[in-house]
């Protein structure tokens, strides 16, 4: 059963909505106890990272996210949580992986917001399994983690090469979201749920 | 012999972000119309079920208008867009009677993935900024009404039955620099007529701003697409009853679009 950590970034209809077309049953992580409720945990996220670090931190469940040892799927903001800095208000994140979050730079002249469907390279890795080579993705993001390939399970080319997809032993994360991302998105959390 | 710098390649400007084809749902008392030049109502059929075709069938996203909300004075119905937001797995827009930071949250909650505002913009641009700052500029679509007055693009409100003085590509900049994260620019000129989109206009707008711009009025036939994401260079492009009524199929649009090079997602 999937937790989601219910801190208040965003709304997260849609990513339940989701889960329940995939018949994933999940439940809200509100306190420390609830995260030994499920066996995965999605930390969703939508905004701005600096307020949503803010908001996570409100909760009390920063140290005990940090522990864990369960799957964990970081969600758009909620993937950037998992590295180190954030360019957006200059945030210091969860530092789960020694990731930077930048922001696209004017001189790439490309649209900012990156907005839309987008082809993700992914490698040979359990949460992309059975996700048909050159699916896309549906982004919405004005900043994005710096490839690194020790990290990088997926990227995704805009402007610069960045990760769609990051991995560090039992965390995960995912710069698009899968819950608005067609089949493949729904593959994906599907996946997921199975690690 | 000198060596090409290929790094020089990283910082080009990326094709790989697909055009998006995005059916417009007009709604009035939970059902879908499409009106020829904003009169002469035709029914269309229902919203959800509507909604769950498209996704099917390969639309990229979906925008829902509830086109006599500004005029009528109604909000949105939240129902209607949590059914939605249950079945669909792509995203979609709300657009509809949305004049306060109050009811975009409501359809936030309600699972829309953004929302899009007219009039209220127009008569309170502060909206603009304020909505930007509560759910982030992505969640914002500024939709625009524009019409040729005198040889001036100027923008019209309430469905098109009011001039304003606003200068169309003007009024775009300024809702750019007060957060709008998206443009949604309805030629009432061409809206209907099915002769093609506002190229000309299109490709003016999108080369003065820096976020996402999604066409809309005047789909006739599959190269209306091909042209204005070819030569407006747009990132999207919305209609109605060219798709309600089966005029055009979206796996054959995209697969004509494909073969005139322009990167879409099948």
């Amino acid at each position: 059963m999937v937790g989601i950590i219910n801190y208040g970034a965003g709304n997260i209809f849609s990513l339940t909505a989701a889960l329940e077309r995939q018949q994933i049953a999940y439940g809200m992580v509100n306190t420390e106890a609830d995260l030994e409720k499920y066996s995965h945990i999605i930390i969703p996220g939508v905004g701005h990272a600096g307020a949503a670090m803010a908001k996570l931190k409100e909760t009390g469940l920063v140290n005990a996210i940090k522990a864990l040892k369960k799957p964990v799927l970081g969600i758009c903001v909620g993937m950037q949580l998992l590295t180190a800095h954030s360019e957006e208000g200059d945030s210091q994140l969860l530092s789960v992986m020694p990731l930077r979050t930048k922001r696209f730079d004017k001189s790439l002249k490309i649209k900012v917001p990156h907005m839309g469907w987008n082809t993700v390279s992914f490698k040979n890795n359990s949460l992309f399994q059975n996700v048909p080579v050159g699916s896309q993705f549906y982004f919405v993001h004005s900043y994005f983690i710096e490839y690194n390939p020790i990290f990088d399970i997926a990227a995704v080319e805009y402007g610069n090469k960045f990760s769609a997809a990051i991995q560090q032993e039992n965390f995960y994360g995912v710069q698009f979201h899968p819950e608005k991302s067609g089949e493949a998105g729904e593959r994906l959390l599907k996946n997921f749920s199975n690690l | 012999m000198e060596i090409p710098d290929i790094s020089i390649s990283e910082f080009q400007p990326s094709t790989s972000l697909s055009k998006r084809i995005i059916p417009c749902l007009d709604v009035k008392d939970g059902r879908t119309v499409k009106g020829v030049n904003f009169v002469d109502l035709r029914d269309a059929g229902d919203p959800v079920e509507l909604a769950a075709q498209y996704a099917e069938q390969g639309a990229d996203e979906l925008v829902f208008l509830d086109i006599t909300a500004t005029h009528e004075r109604r909000k949105t119905m939240i129902e209607m867009v949590k059914s939605v937001a249950k079945q669909l797995n792509i995203p979609f827009t709300i657009g509809g009677g949305i004049t306060e930071v109050s009811d975009a949250d409501a359809l936030l909650n309600a699972g829309a993935d953004k929302i899009s505002i007219n009039s209220a913009a127009v008569r309170n641009p502060q909206l603009i900024e304020d909505l930007a700052m509560a759910f982030g500029v992505q969640f914002v679509v500024l939709a625009v009404d524009t019409k040729l007055v005198d040889g001036k693009n100027r923008v019209h409100l309430n469905g098109g039955r009011l001039l304003t003085d606003l200068e169309t590509e003007r009024w775009i900049k300024s809702a750019e620099d007060l957060g709008a994260g998206e443009i949604l620019l309805t030629s009432m000129d061409h809206d209907g007529t099915k002769q093609g989109f506002d190229c000309d206009l299109l490709a003016k707008i999108n080369r003065t701003i820096n976020i996402p711009i999604i066409a809309s009025g005047g789909a006739g036939k599959m190269t209306d697409f091909t042209d204005v994401f070819t030569k407006a260079g747009v990132d999207a492009a919305l209609a109605a009853s060219v798709f309600h009524y089966g005029e055009i199929l979206i796996p054959d649009l995209k697969a004509e679009l494909r073969r005139n090079g322009v990167s879409v997602r099948l």
